[in-house]
């Protein structure tokens, strides 16, 4: 078996059941080593729930895990010694520095002595934040405190690193420098597990995307692929005051298919060219002709009602 | 049951749990300062004020000195609220405030390693107050002789006891304000009647034998005798009923925990 056909993770009619609940049902899911993988769906689809699976903290009701081609929950412990988690809350130790926090995280590995210390000043160095080593906790920004935490994930140089929405609430020049590093990570090997509300993150980064509602796998591609399968290449938005008169007396008919979203009209072309000659003509109108992108796949899979889980 | 069992046997033969206490002691060393005084000054009003105090009007108790009867007994009550309110207040901090237990289950601990290294974590807090007590206890001359050194064990064996069954609270509690039931009603009537301030031979016999239904109780049957310098009796007996107050906390604690945070 070649180095990139091992599966990192195999998971077989994998379920989660809560009473009459059921967060994960039945899903297949293979990483194979080396792969950054996407795991994109609204609140409440169950990534969070399966990601749990995955470290071990939850029991599945039912189906097959292996994580690391250990059988989990039952190797659960050994397999942890090999993953790196970020989980989607910060939860560094607030009475530690920066340079203790990833001294206690390694502590629970069993880690120390100077292989250690070199290890500890290349993460810092890693996540820009030599000059915080001794800061408190408090004393860091966002940005700080979220390359804390992935450092910290990778403390015991794991095979298997697990991103639970890294980027939620940081600003985009954090954000840039996050996706940076994690890139550095993905060109060393390291296979990545990422959840994300940011579609253009999961674009950029991930190798292979799964989208995820209601428990269930809906499909899984590369990004351009799946944009490919389900939606037309151009995209119009048309908004302003005259959008619904416009849509009812010309664009309904030069599009493949089109939705109104608010205030604004969106259609899906094959071929944008008779849709941006009409608008183009039309003075008083507002539209923006882009191509399609994994948002407009992700809306179409999972729906626009509103998730508030 | 039997999960917890083998999850709790594995985390005794790893030793993890070490870090988990590891950990705590050196949050503890940032705070060291603030924490020692108190262990000493607390007493020291304590002992100086109850002692001489309210001694004067007691004149003797069971054969010695109020001041030597109360010493001994703070011994004991210190070792309970000590390693309860660490098991308790701090506990729930790191659990649900810090999530640092979250970040713990992360590596290669366990839900065992977590509740057995805050357990002894509690405990060892109770052992620094105690000698802390001990030491002002020494200086007032209400310590017998130097068998008082045995009661560090137990008084280690005390706060496991008590860190243990507070933890089962923790892992229960939804709030701080909760761990108001389990003091009110558990912890406060425990260090009333469990002969740490007066001695219970002329309670009503009901409250007699529920004491000795109590952990707090056979804790100050086994260090009294020995701080005043004097021998306990039916050690194994006490020693025994201490035990199993850890044991099942401890063993509940584990499952308690597994679930809240496997939930």
């Amino acid at each position: 078996m070649s180095d990139d056909q091992v599966q990192v993770i195999e998971a077989r009619l994998l379920s989660k059941h809560y009473g009459s609940y059921t967060a994960v049902d039945a899903v297949d899911v293979k990483v194979r080593r080396g792969e950054f993988w996407g795991l994109l769906g609204p609140n409440g689809a169950g990534k969070t729930t399966f990601l749990r699976m995955i470290t071990g903290a939850i029991a599945p009701s039912s189906g097959s895990l292996r994580v690391l081609e250990y059988p989990i929950p039952a190797q659960a412990r050994p397999m942890r010694r090999r993953i790196g988690v970020v989980p989607q809350l910060d939860n560094l130790d607030p009475d530690f520095s920066v340079v203790e926090n990833l001294r206690t995280y390694a502590g629970y590995f069993g880690l120390s002595g100077p292989d250690l210390d070199t290890h500890i000043e290349g993460l810092l160095g890693f996540a820009a934040l030599e000059s915080k080593r001794d800061a408190r906790i408090s004393a860091l920004s966002g940005g700080m405190q979220r390359r804390l935490s992935l450092v910290r994930a990778l403390v015991n140089q794991p095979d298997l690193l697990i991103l639970d929405e890294p980027t939620t609430g940081l600003d985009p020049q954090a954000r840039q420098l996050m996706w940076q590093r994690l890139r550095e990570l993905k060109s060393k090997g390291i296979t990545v597990v990422l959840t994300t509300h940011y579609m253009e993150e999961a674009q950029r980064l991930c190798d292979r995307i799964t989208i995820m509602d209601h428990g269930r796998l809906l499909d899984s591609a590369s990004p351009s692929e799946l944009i490919k399968r389900h939606i037309e290449p151009h995209v119009v938005e048309v908004y302003g005051d005259d959008a619904e008169a416009w849509h009812r007396g010309v664009g309904a008919g030069l599009a493949d298919r089109s939705e109104q979203v608010g205030e604004t009209w969106l259609y899906y072309a094959l071929d944008e060219e008779p849709l941006v000659d009409a608008l183009k003509a039309c003075h008083g109108i507002s539209y923006l002709h882009r191509p399609a992108n994994l948002e407009d796949v992700f809306v179409k899979l999972t729906g626009r009602e509103l998730r508030e889980a | 049951m039997a999960v917890t069992w083998r999850q709790l046997l594995d985390c005794l033969r790893g030793g993890r749990w070490r870090a988990v206490w590891w950990r705590n002691f050196r949050v503890w060393q940032r705070l060291a300062g603030p924490a020692i005084l108190g262990n000493f000054g607390e007493p020291l009003l304590y002992l100086l004020a109850l002692g001489y105090g309210l001694g004067s009007f007691v004149g003797d108790m069971q054969g010695m000195r109020y001041i030597v009867f109360l010493a001994s007994g703070i011994v004991v009550s210190s070792a309970m609220t000590t390693a309860s309110f660490e098991g308790m207040y701090s506990a729930y901090t790191r659990m649900e405030v810090q999530r640092t237990w979250e970040s713990i289950l992360t590596t290669p601990l366990s839900v065992a390693d977590v509740v057995f290294g805050e357990a002894v974590w509690g405990a060892t807090k109770s052992v620094f107050s105690g000698v802390a007590i001990l030491l002002v206890a020494t200086v007032l001359g209400a310590v017998g002789d130097a068998r008082a050194i045995l009661v560090l064990p137990l008084v280690l064996l005390t706060g496991l006891c008590f860190a243990s069954m507070s933890l089962v609270v923790t892992a229960v509690s939804r709030s701080y304000d909760f761990f108001l039931y389990y003091t009110t009603l558990v912890i406060t009537p425990m260090l009333l009647i469990g002969g740490v301030f007066f001695p219970l031979d002329r309670m009503p016999q009901a409250i007699q034998i529920a004491a000795q239904a109590l952990p707090l109780t056979h804790a100050v049957a086994l260090i009294r005798p020995l701080v005043i310098g004097t021998t306990p009796h039916h050690v194994v007996l006490h020693l025994l009923v201490l035990g199993l107050y850890t044991l099942v906390p401890l063993m509940l604690a584990v499952r308690l925990v597994n679930r809240r945070m496997g939930g």
